[in-house]
């Protein structure tokens, strides 16, 4: 691939400069962000390492104690990982497209339940087909896929808040179907969703156990864990740790392929898409065909992060999928900024570690200092305040309504973002829809004008970059 | 300007001989035929048995007054709308009720009255949108790592191919701008080398002059023209007569849905049912 940017200068932070409009010659150079692994990288591991170093600053200093603080980390880097799986997916239908799909919550629901009945043991109550997780969570994830393959035909020519609306009631029919009492065994035969009950299946997770059974990855693993208790961490959080090490692997993947899919011309289409369709197809593009490409593959995307986050629980019901599953996933791509993948990564992650999982931190750390002996009612809470204990009130919010408080961080961080950064945090960024750089072209012949900023970038970038040292021998085709 | 001489290669290599001896020729060589075109919104007959035909390697105009149906033909021809009877014929081959894309991908591109750039999206990333045959324009072959290599390839063909187009239109040093930040002729100018790159034979102008500044205007006719010296035809709606009797070998007048008048800019200008539709007389 080509792109690599081999001195990894800091681009990102001229980019990461907020109010940078402005289209001076002098902002130009940086403004243009190729795919630039090393730089985007960096900006992701120092977000990620600002954040854990934080957390684990606080949370021991808060005296929350060393595994629970690691526990939260743990945590952190588990949802942030399915959080930056969602969001990349869903940046390929809203980021790029422009489709809004707010239906993610049921195709995650179709991955994870063809998985859970792929994998469940044919003796349960549903009944499983008692195959491998690794053919499950592949079948969950076409199974996924095809089910947005039957939902974007027909709806192509609806117009986008329609196509929205079409979306949620899709992923609430797949959430009230897999809960009906009718579905509950299909027919006369053992097989069925299980209803309100959800299917019992072997966890995905249980591919930690399998890990440890291997020769060398098993010995260090141990190792780890023993190393793990004498400094106080629990053998089950860094057990969870590694299943979070494979989903750290699958955004790898998801990131490499979406960013090579936004770097194509099937990227451009996706891109004019959103922009203008109708200037898309005057221009002879073939968008339905691109559209139901991007929106089968993305499903699938979803799909497979159904079975990957839900899949690691032994037991799945039609519960876990709630349309506020989408909504965080949602919010999650707008906090990286849509139509940026590096953004969506880093979104995911900010948004697990300060709104989803930041609330369930303080609830450690109130417990760790004042107890947990809290007002159980608001009406408790104000009756001790007015006693003259504030502490009573403090715990009533923090500790137990602190699920609700993420609502609250939540809509402020929404409100504050839609004013300072209504673009996200990375989507202000011109991420060139092409495969190769189009700020460089072969040395002009005609000794006209050149591109404004292409020559000191001609200079130093071209010695190590194969398409531009070929650059003149395209020009004589 | 060296530029301009050399213009895009696309179209470089047809025959240049046409261009001169056509000035009074009747239609005989038709790039485009349109045939009794009919098109009804509701109660509304917005196009009503409109027959015309456009000459290979002309520049022909369409004129009207408002609401003569001028947009809802051109609509009509480039599968935008589906017209409710009649024949367009395009390069010998029947197209009518073809979709957009399948009419692009013939050879027959439109611009649009108010620009349809795509504003989010860089000058360049524009142009390089635009050109058929995109090897990469499928998502596996997008992705996959053998096929990548020829898609890249082609990139980097398509990139110089752009290049060269926006340095003759003498847009080159907006190539890296958002769409959204160039001004309304720098969009039309945009469009129309945009247009260029997907090597159409005919290229469909809607009011290409609006709210672009004398300057400009200039500009763009003398691109036009030079297109037009390369083989590319034009079929242009326009409003400024000026423009369409000055640089036009034949006019189409269209009133009321059907064409009023065609030929020579001169003989329309001396026609009496022209000058009062366009006066708003009593036709």
């Amino acid at each position: 691939m080509s792109g690599a940017d081999p001195d990894g200068d800091p681009e990102t932070e001229t980019a990461e400069v907020p109010g940078d409009e402005e289209p001076d010659d002098s902002e130009e150079p940086s403004a243009v962000i190729r795919p630039e692994w090393r730089s985007d990288l960096l900006l992701v591991a120092k977000v990620v390492l600002a954040t854990y170093v934080g957390f684990f600053v606080v949370g021991v200093l808060s005296g929350a104690g060393v595994n629970a603080t690691v526990g939260t980390i743990q945590s952190i880097t588990f949802f942030g990982a399915i959080f930056a799986l969602g969001a990349l997916a869903l940046n390929l239908h809203w980021g790029y497209t422009g489709m809004f799909n707010i239906g993610i919550a049921g195709f995650m629901a179709i991955g994870a339940y063809t998985l859970s009945i792929a994998v469940a043991s044919p003796d349960g109550s549903p009944a499983g087909f008692g195959l491998p997780i690794p053919v499950g969570i592949v079948l969950g994830t076409i199974a996924a896929g095809l089910a947005g393959l039957v939902l974007v035909i027909p709806t192509l020519r609806v117009r986008a808040d329609y196509f929205a609306i079409v979306t949620l009631g899709f992923s609430e029919i797949v959430r009230l179907s897999v809960q009906s009492r009718s579905l509950r065994e299909i027919g006369d035969t053992a097989y069925g969703t299980g209803g309100g009950q959800g299917i019992r299946a072997t966890p995905v997770d249980s591919v930690v156990g399998w890990l440890f059974d291997q020769p060398i990855v098993g010995d260090v693993g141990g190792v780890l864990i023993v190393l793990g208790e004498t400094v106080g961490i629990a053998s089950s959080v860094l057990e969870r740790g590694i299943y979070t090490l494979v989903l750290i692997l699958f955004v790898v993947a998801f990131y490499v392929l979406l960013t090579r899919i936004a770097h194509s011309p099937f990227g451009r289409v996706l891109k004019a898409i959103r922009e203008d369709e109708l200037a898309a197809k005057s221009l002879g593009k073939r968008t339905d065909r691109a559209k139901i490409a991007a929106f089968a593959l993305g499903c699938a995307l979803m799909g497979l992060v159904g079975t990957l986050w839900m899949g690691s629980r032994t037991h799945i019901s039609p519960d876990n999928f709630m349309p506020l599953i989408t909504f965080y996933v949602f919010v999650a791509l707008i906090v990286g900024g849509a139509g940026s993948n590096t953004g969506s990564v880093i979104g995911g992650f900010a948004f697990a570690a300060f709104i989803f999982e930041g609330p369930r931190f303080v609830r450690t750390m109130v417990r760790a200092n004042l107890g947990t002996d809290f007002p159980r009612t608001a009406h408790g809470a104000f009756a001790e305040l007015g006693a003259g204990d504030p502490s009573a009130l403090i715990g009533y919010v923090l500790y137990q309504q602190a699920d609700e408080v993420r609502y609250i961080v939540l809509g402020v961080v929404l409100i504050v973002l839609m004013i300072k950064r209504p673009d996200g945090l990375l989507g202000h960024r011109k991420e060139i829809a092409a495969g190769v750089d189009l700020s460089r072209r072969g040395p002009v012949a005609d000794g006209g004008r050149p591109a404004v900023g292409s020559d000191d970038r001609a200079g130093t970038e071209s010695e190590t970059d194969d398409p531009a040292a070929t650059n003149g021998g395209d020009r004589d085709e | 300007m060296s530029d301009l001489e050399r213009g895009p290669d696309a179209g470089a290599g047809r025959s240049e001989g046409d261009a001169d001896d056509r000035a009074d020729r009747a239609v005989e060589d038709a790039v485009l035929e349109v045939e009794a075109l009919e098109k009804r919104f509701g109660g509304i007959v917005a196009v009503d048995g409109a027959s015309f035909a456009v000459e290979r390697g002309s520049i022909t105009g369409l004129i009207g007054p408002n609401g003569a149906g001028k947009s809802t033909t051109f609509n009509c021809i480039a599968g935008v709308h589906r017209p409710n009877g009649g024949r367009v014929v395009f390069d010998g081959e029947e197209i009518t009720g073809e979709e957009p894309h399948q009419v692009a991908n013939r050879g027959l591109v439109r611009t649009f009255q108010i620009a349809r750039e795509l504003p989010e999206m860089t000058v360049l990333e524009n142009m390089m949108l635009a050109p058929k045959g995109q090897r990469g324009e499928s998502l596996w072959r997008s992705v996959l790592p053998y096929f990548r290599e020829e898609v890249l390839d082609q990139e980097r063909e398509l990139r110089e191919r752009a290049w060269e187009t926006l340095e003759f239109f003498e847009i080159d040093h907006l190539a890296e701008e958002y769409a959204k930040n160039l001004s309304g002729g720098q969009r039309k100018l945009l469009e129309l080398a945009r247009a260029l790159q997907t090597d159409p034979e005919m290229l469909m102008l809607d009011e290409p002059m609006a709210g672009v500044n004398p300057t400009l205007e200039k500009k763009l006719l003398e691109h036009v023209h030079q297109l037009r010296e390369q083989g590319y035809s034009f079929l242009i709606v326009e409003h400024d007569m000026d423009v369409i009797m000055n640089n036009c070998e034949r006019v189409i007048v269209m009133h009321q849905g059907a064409v009023l008048d065609e030929g020579a800019p001169a003989e329309i200008k001396s026609n009496e049912q022209v000058i009062e539709a366009y006066l708003g007389g009593e036709v």
